[in-house]
């Protein structure tokens, strides 16, 4: 929970010094982001790595965890079907292209914007940050919730990389593997499921 | 992606050619680079003009659907959770 709060409140304050334009814009600064996440996922493979039983582990882990990414497509496009219903001047297709996003709001904005116009564009950009954030903050609370597998199923096509380090303290290391396989599959379906759902 | 891929190899090969030193720094370290990754993210998002003039507008259903889509698979994830440790015998 400790850990959640400081991580909110690096996001908040963040939010706030680019708001107030206390620092020079990012894109100036380079891409400290990038590096910052390169970092990140060299250490998690050096923990991995370093770990003498990981792949003893990792052999022994349940097959049925490959299902994940089909939980993880049925269950967003499933929760954003009933949207329709609250959002009345959205049709279904329009609702499942946001959703079929999955965390991946660059690409799934860029071409929704290009299907269907810039205000639809908007709407997944932004309800894929979101969900980005709500893997990137909520993940302890989920693992305690829901299971390891949550967090790593709200984390969408992110879990090989932005969310892999979260989710590997909140899961552990032995879930590494989970989340990359994960990520992968969803990543890929993204640009299909998206242009699908526009084209319809 | 490709990239990603070689820096985590990378990863693990240095990981593993140092199996025999304990690494506590690195666990400590991995937490304050994400304290920073959600400090930039905070920042890029604060500083993106179109992200804050459309919140008003379009920010509700944003967030509705990024709630729903959430939701949704939480309960798939947990389902296949509690599935395979019913399975597995014991659960947690």
């Amino acid at each position: 929970m400790k850990g959640s709060m400081i991580i909110v409140g690096f996001f908040i304050l963040g939010i706030i010094v680019g708001l107030s334009h206390l620092l020079p814009p990012m894109k100036s600064l380079g891409n400290v982001s990038y590096i910052t996440l390169c970092a990140l996922i060299f250490m998690v493979g050096f923990l991995i790595g370093n770990d003498a039983e990981i792949f003893r582990k990792f052999r022994k882990l349940n097959r049925l965890y490959m299902l994940l990414p089909l939980m993880t497509i049925v269950g967003t496009l499933a929760g954003c079907a009933i949207t329709t219903l609250m959002l009345p001047h959205r049709s279904l297709a329009d609702c499942l292209a946001v959703g079929s996003g999955m965390g991946y709001y660059s690409l799934s904005s860029v071409l929704i914007t290009q299907y269907r116009g810039a205000d639809l564009g908007t709407v997944a950009l932004l309800a894929n940050i979101v969900r980005e954030v709500i893997t990137l903050l909520g993940a302890p609370l989920m693992v305690r919730w829901f299971g390891k597998l949550a967090p790593i199923s709200v984390g969408g096509a992110t879990t090989m990389d932005t969310t892999l380090p979260i989710l590997t303290n909140a899961c552990g290391k032995d879930f590494v593997i989970v989340s990359i396989f994960h990520g992968f599959i969803v990543d890929f379906s993204v640009p299909f499921l998206v242009t699908f759902f526009c084209e319809i | 992606m490709l990239q990603i891929i070689s820096i985590m190899a990378a990863g693990i090969g240095a990981g593993w050619l140092l199996r025999r030193h304990n690494f506590k720094l690195v666990g400590i370290l991995l937490t304050v680079l994400v304290w920073a990754l959600l400090f930039f993210l905070g920042i890029e998002v604060g500083e993106n003009e179109q992200i804050i003039n459309s919140l008003q507008a379009l920010g509700l259903e944003a967030l509705l659907l990024s709630l729903a889509g959430t939701a949704g698979s939480i309960l798939g994830a947990w389902a296949l959770w509690r599935f395979i440790k019913r399975k597995e015998g014991g659960g947690q």
